[in-house]
């Protein structure tokens, strides 16, 4: 599935990828007690499985990920995968040396089973009725996937954001399956600010006259201004006030200030978000993001130690490695410091650095050449452990 | 420079399976010894970017952070041994870093510079200028080292603050001398003290 070296997306892509299905057909019981009668996953692998199966690097997205973590899925797409930066032949994932699975969670819009899908006891779509889910509910469903690839343990699991708490969870729920464990711009719990803004997002799309308390697909339409706001919100918090700054300054789209000009002025930064919230509103599902941005608030990963990460992170196997980005305030260092401490206090291996930055939250999405020669480091250390 | 010496001088008073935090550990080449030689498990810290690659590609664990704002996240004795080498005369307050050395292990180990050493005595009587040499190669305007002190310098400062000096040793670039034992603050190229409160 891998590109050759004269392919037309570069030595380095993992060029052309093709989404493949993986449906289990028996019930599901989730953390909150609620059941799926089955459900299906979507996702996309890159690289080969070695013999022994000791090469396999699981992907967990964030908020508004897919499966499509790189490559591309035709010849015209203007876009790779939303991690083609660090997924790639050479790249620090290197694709040359590791199996690399990347899946669209369940409850995403993006294919896998979700509020959009159809209910099979109703016929209909879920829709609001959709179960509310937990991070370990992904970790278990994930678990299903890795069995029916005949992965019996991942030499990593890796993720930013909401992802790097899954890589956590799964640390601590299958230790003996998780020889590394990447957590980037993460943090064990979020803030009551963090809290805040993923509420005010979620009152824009609820009180969106078009969501119809979440049954918007019975009515045909979806709260798309709602959505859109909600992403305009998200967006801004992802980005630093510097970056934003540099990138738009106050520079205007359109009018004028000058003497007798009466036109309206827009700055460049209003269009700019405005079109994130409206593309973002075209392809997501707002019940989707009710439902992750629930699932990142009740994350708390010490919840069942006794409220202590240095008992939740003694039950961990895995060698770790933590990265944040100095200008992330969404997810700050100072929370990345404080799974670094709690890992050190466990007395677990661990990396911790923190990469100088101006684009936020964003960063881990980025290109940046110390992240890239940290995250490449420490893989090159994992990739001489499981040689194909 | 003998750090490789002062390596294997530390390698030799740290008990098998002990669990240490190496403050300033550069590429990691401390910790990966001390864990191949004496099974010790533990952190380095580090600020520099290429020092903390250099750490991650031996898969020595590092901790990148700030020595100067302290060490206040570790708790009273979470550590067996806290070690720290050629960097002391790096830091802002060093009697506070060691005040906190001495807080978070049971232990310490030090190494430093001697800059009673003669060299440094003849180079700044007789050209009247700060030393430069291969051993400090850093001009006074632009140097990592601000807080430079002398083997007697040193024992000053573990007397005024009641700590223990457990074990000492001085080398000259040789290593270990009878000569540079009998006049430390003179012959010694760099000093090594094992510490506890």
């Amino acid at each position: 599935m891998s590109a050759s070296a004269d392919s037309p997306f570069g030595p380095d892509s993992v060029g052309l990828v093709q989404p493949q299905h993986f449906q289990y057909d028996a019930p599901f019981t989730l953390a909150s007690g609620r059941q799926l009668p089955g459900f299906e996953l979507v996702y996309e692998t890159y690289g080969q499985l070695n013999s022994d199966a000791s090469n396999a690097v699981l992907i967990c997205h964030a908020l508004s990920g897919t499966h499509h973590a790189a490559g591309y899925h035709s010849a015209d797409d203007r876009k790779p995968g939303w991690w083609d930066h660090y997924i790639g032949p050479g790249k620090p994932i290197d694709t040359d040396r590791f199996f690399v699975v990347a899946l669209n969670n369940l409850g995403g819009c993006a294919g896998s089973t979700g509020p959009i899908s159809i209910n099979p006891d109703t016929g209909k779509p879920w829709g609001p009725d959709f179960p509310m889910l937990r991070v370990r509910d992904w970790v278990q469903s994930q678990k299903l996937l890795a069995v029916h690839l005949g992965i019996q343990v991942w030499a990593a699991v890796i993720g930013g954001s909401l992802g790097g708490m899954q890589a956590m969870r799964w640390a601590l729920e299958y230790p003996d399956q998780v020889r590394h464990c990447v957590v980037i711009a993460s943090a064990m719990k979020l803030t009551a600010q963090n809290i805040a803004f993923n509420e005010t997002a979620r009152h824009a799309i609820t009180s969106d006259p078009q969501f119809f308390n979440g049954d918007y697909l019975a009515h045909n339409t979806s709260p798309k201004q709602g959505l859109a706001t909600a992403r305009m919100i998200g967006h801004i918090t992802y980005l630093s006030g510097d970056g934003l700054g540099e990138k738009f300054g106050r520079e205007l789209r359109s009018g004028s200030f000058a003497q007798g000009q009466d036109s309206l002025v827009e700055f460049q930064v209003q269009s700019y978000l405005r079109y994130q919230g409206d593309v973002f509103s075209d392809n997501f599902d707002a019940n989707t993001y009710l439902l992750m941005t629930r699932a990142l608030d009740y994350f708390d990963l010490a919840r069942e130690y006794g409220d202590d990460p240095m008992t939740a992170f003694k039950t961990a196997q895995a060698r770790f490695l933590v990265v944040s980005f100095s200008t992330d305030w969404r997810f700050s260092p100072e929370r990345s410091r404080e799974i670094a401490l709690a890992l050190m206090n466990a007395n677990r291996s661990v990396c911790y650095a923190e990469i100088e930055s101006n684009f936020g939250h964003d960063a881990f999405l980025l290109p940046s050449e110390r992240y890239e020669s940290v995250f490449r480091n420490f893989m090159n250390t994992i990739a001489t452990e499981a040689q194909p | 420079m003998s750090l490789r010496i002062d390596h294997a001088i530390i390698e030799s008073w740290v008990k098998p399976g002990s669990r240490l935090l190496d403050l300033g550990c550069g590429d990691g080449s401390l910790l990966q010894l001390l864990a191949q030689n004496r099974q010790a498990e533990g952190y380095g810290v580090e600020i520099g970017e290429t020092e903390i690659n250099a750490c991650i590609a031996r898969g020595v664990n590092v901790i990148e952070h700030n020595l100067d704002r302290g060490l206040t996240q570790f708790s009273d004795k979470s550590f067996d041994l806290v070690i720290m080498t050629q960097a002391l005369q790096t830091m802002r307050f060093p009697h506070k870093v060691l005040d906190e050395m001495l807080r978070v292990g049971r232990e310490c180990i030090v190494a430093f510079p001697n800059f009673g050493h003669w060299r440094a005595r003849w180079h700044l009587a007789f050209s009247g200028r700060m030393p430069v040499s291969d051993i400090l190669p850093y001009q006074w305007y632009d140097t990592p080292n601000i807080h430079f002190c002398t083997v007697r310098d040193f024992d000053v400062l573990c007397r005024e603050q009641g700590i223990k000096i457990l074990q000492r040793q001085v080398i000259n670039t040789q290593g270990p001398s009878q000569l540079c034992d009998m006049m430390p603050n003179l012959l010694a190229v760099n000093a090594i003290y094992h510490l506890s409160r």
